[in-house]
């Protein structure tokens, strides 16, 4: 019975998002109050109902009702109970049904904190977000039932998670993802509101940078999370491979990054109106795009799409419907507006446009690598599929003139800018910062270029922050007087663009410095690795929930010193019949030391891969940094205020700052 | 009206149109660039875990190349007609098992039967990228001395097994003999 709930609340919901899309559009179209106020209860009524029917599906796996279809195939009795409640987002249907919760959820957020914002408005975003719902509901429903039942033949067991997704990591990576991308739909929906309603003015940009900016550290944090997870699980060490999956994730994260900067100017200045408005729109339509790319197969195999036509065609026809709408929105409304603010070549607005068409030049050129197979499959010319050396070229490229200006921007003023002035300003940190990173690199004395390079940018980065630190106090009685008087948004500006800098750090650092030892041992022999000696004592058959492992012992000596001991796992899980490795790990600030465990040998002896991996935890730790600065500038009070103070100054271009 | 805000519009156009062709197109019409070459050097693991195998695996006789994964739907179809090739007409199949996880592929076999001599396992796509393989089942005919003679994309069934891959096997068993 309660599978049939579930669907029943699908269903329902898929109603009532139907509603909640054309009524309060209508209403706000001809100007009735009635009709809009229907947009609120709609976005509460959908969000509970779908929290009902994901809450079915979850029972489903908790009880093991292998009559579900989805329960059988990606559920077992012998999973532990954490999986088989992350084992709900582990496959298609129950992903799509996450999404699709997500987005009920931003959705009634939106309705909950809107009560400030104009009824047009909230009616139109609602609205909007409605349609988006429409569209990801009735492909569940129509394409990937997740409460389809297999009667009367079910299976007596299920066929069991795919072990890679039996992981920490994995439980929360999805959700965390999806709160991003989905988020995405919050500035989507504000920015086509805006173009419905012909008012782009400074408004609809403050209004939609706090979700913004939230989505965006969701974002954050989900990519760096996937990235920690792939190395840890994987067992080769690497935490970037450029794959599809990686890469839909990765686009919108760079276009909602030049996001959140060209609202900052939107709001403040009143320039760009119109390349916000198209950002927010590709932010989320690449967010689509991606989440349908992964889900439907079609990079993995063009036969796979071919193979399921239904799916194929729906994807597409929804995607035109979205996006292929509101660029034409865009089209014919975006034209009337009229930047307000006015600026020279050189100043802090040129520097933040640059640095916006990079990162959209960036997210154009992965979209590209990531399409081509399917491109030139549609021109005939071949399989043409670029892999890792095409985006570790072509990005690293990009990233140098866009971490070159982040530093820059630094010593830039608002509106005008004279070269002379600005290198008058700069030399000092110019200098310091080229001398510092030759320093560094003469100690290293290993892959100049690329250590002479990351660390010269990220120094620059640095220094560009210290001296908008040092700029903020200027007129402050003293340095904790200053400091305090910092706002939080200051703050979390500050820190995100530290974050970046220690990101670049670790990745190009772990990219040219790693060390990677492929060895075979026998119990009781040990290696030099890096600085430390590596001591294989021995094997141990352990056996977990649903698998068998065979677990080594190495432990890790520095001089005479035993540090550490790790205990590098090969696990069989018993009903999938597949093998695993859990790496083992000893952390550090400065370096890793990754041990994985590989096949058998003869003689007793073991394959067995060891890294030594200096700087990788910067990667993450930046991402975090970054996600902090995002999450410290939304819980700035200004953003209360400022809605409070919406109503009284819409349509009027504020002029903050 | 400001033309040029219509051009993210019909950018997105014509992604759209590339597409819908991906979806509806025939893949099945494309050649091989590698008909009468040999097979490309490779040394991968065979999926049972055992030896290494290479492009001289691949002489001796003339041979069937079917590349197949457990992620594409289609090969499930392909499967039991393969398995009747094998036990029935005495077709020899060498596998070449596609960007998959070998645990999933052996435990595939496992459970559907195993219709192949041998599997090369190619994990990370390699050998599959220097056939031109577009995706899987493909199925190449290979002849005694480890050259390629024809490309077939798509599920072998009875009729394209009799219409166009038996015919080629049939010549080059007949020159062979």
């Amino acid at each position: 019975m309660i599978p049939e709930l579930g669907h029943f609340a699908l269903i329902t919901a898929f109603v009532v998002a139907s509603f909640q899309a054309l009524i309060p559009l209508w209403g706000a179209q001809t100007g009735q109050n009635r009709l809009m106020a229907v947009a609120r209860p709609a976005a509460f009524l959908q969000f509970a109902l779908l929290s009902l029917a994901f809450a079915c599906l979850t029972q489903a796996f908790v009880v093991n009702d292998f009559t579900v279809a989805y329960v059988a195939q990606n559920s077992n009795s012998l999973l532990p109970l954490r999986y088989r409640i992350s084992a709900v987002w582990g496959a298609h249907e129950g992903s799509l049904l996450l999404w699709a919760l997500t987005l009920a959820g931003w959705t009634a957020a939106v309705a909950l904190f809107s009560r400030r914002l104009p009824r047009e408005m909230v009616a139109r975003v609602l609205g909007v977000m409605g349609v988006i719902a429409v569209g990801f509901l009735s492909f569940l429903l129509f394409t990937s039932n997740p409460f389809r039942r297999l009667l009367p033949d079910f299976p007596l067991d299920g066929g069991d998670l795919n072990p890679l997704l039996q992981d920490f990591g994995l439980i929360v990576h999805p959700p965390l993802l999806y709160m991003g991308y989905v988020g995405f739909s919050v500035a989507f929906a504000f920015a086509i509101a805006a173009l419905l309603a012909g008012r782009l003015d400074s408004a609809w940009a403050r209004w939609s940078r706090p979700w913004t900016t939230v989505a965006w550290c969701f974002l954050t944090v989900g990519i760096a999370l996937g990235s920690w997870w792939a190395y840890y699980e994987l067992g080769w060490g690497g935490w970037w491979f450029w794959d599809p999956v990686e890469n839909a994730s990765f686009m919108p994260w760079l276009v909602g990054t030049g996001l959140i900067h060209s609202l900052a100017v939107s709001e403040k200045r009143g320039v760009f109106k119109s390349w916000t408005v198209l950002l927010a729109i590709a932010a989320f339509s690449l967010s689509l795009l991606g989440t349908f790319l992964v889900r439907s197969g079609v990079l993995t195999s063009v036969h796979a799409f071919a193979s399921d036509p239904v799916r194929g065609l729906f994807i597409l026809g929804f995607l035109g419907v979205i996006v292929g709408g509101s660029l034409l929105i865009y089209a014919l409304r975006a034209g009337g507006v009229r930047s307000e603010g006015s600026f020279e070549l050189l100043s802090r607005e040129t520097g933040l446009l640059l640095n916006n068409v990079i990162l959209a030049v960036c997210a154009l050129v992965i979209l590209l690598g990531t399409l081509l197979p399917l491109l030139s499959d549609a021109f005939g010319w071949g399989k043409l599929s670029v892999g890792p050396p095409y985006f570790n070229t072509v990005f690293p490229a990009l990233m140098v003139p866009l971490f070159f200006l982040m530093g820059a921007g630094a010593w830039l003023r608002w509106k005008r800018h004279g070269l002379a002035e600005w290198f008058r300003r700069a030399r000092f940190s110019l200098a310091l910062c080229l001398v510092l990173a030759l320093g560094l690199t003469l100690w290293l004395g290993k892959k100049p270029m690329a250590v002479f390079g990351v660390s010269f940018l990220a120094l620059w980065i640095l220094a560009g922050v210290w001296i908008d630190l040092g700029d903020k106090l200027k007129h402050a009685l003293s340095w904790t007087a200053g400091l305090r008087r910092l706002s939080r948004s200051q703050w979390g500006m500050l820190l995100a663009h530290a974050g970046i800098a220690v990101c670049a750090l670790g990745a190009v650092f772990t990219t040219v410095l790693s060390e990677e030892h492929d060895l075979r041992l026998t119990p009781g022999q040990s290696v030099a690795v890096a600085d430390y000696r590596l001591a294989f004592s021995g094997l141990k058959e352990v056996d977990g929930p649903n698998y068998q492992a065979m677990r080594g012992e190495f432990q890790v000596y520095e001089g005479e010193a035993l540090l550490t001991t790790l205990y590098p796992e090969k696990r069989a899980y018993t009903v999938n019949r597949t093998s695993m490795t859990e790496a083992a790990i000893k952390p550090g600030l400065l370096h890793d030391l990754y041990v994985s465990l590989g096949e058998p040998l003869d003689g007793g002896a073991w394959a067995v891969r060891v890294y030594y991996k200096p700087l990788v935890r910067w990667i993450w730790l930046g991402a975090l940094l970054m996600a902090l600065g995002g999450a410290l500038a939304v819980s700035d009070p200004r953003y209360r205020l400022a809605r409070q103070q919406a109503k009284a100054s819409l349509g009027k271009g504020v002029e903050a700052a | 009206m400001n033309r040029q805000l219509f051009i993210p519009l019909l950018v997105f156009v014509a992604l759209c149109v590339l597409l819908y062709q991906g979806l509806s197109m025939d893949p099945r019409l494309l050649p091989s660039e590698l008909v009468d070459e040999p097979v490309p050097a490779f040394s991968l693991p065979a999926l049972d875990g055992g030896a290494t195998l290479g492009a001289e695996n691949l002489k001796g006789k003339p041979r069937l190349l079917n590349v197949w994964a457990t992620w594409c739907p289609s090969c499930y179809t392909e499967h039991p007609y393969l398995l009747t090739l094998a036990k029935e007409q005495g077709v020899s199949i060498v596998g070449l098992n596609y960007k998959d996880e070998p645990a999933k592929a052996r435990d595939y076999l496992a459970r559907l039967g195993n219709p192949y001599e041998t599997v090369i396992s190619d994990e990370p796509g390699r050998l599959g990228i220097d056939l031109g393989v577009y995706g899987a089942p493909e199925t190449f005919v290979i002849d005694a001395k480890g050259v390629v003679r024809f490309r077939f994309v798509g599920v072998i069934d009875e009729r394209s097994w009799n219409k166009e891959l038996k015919p080629v096997l049939d010549r080059l068993q007949a020159e062979q003999d």
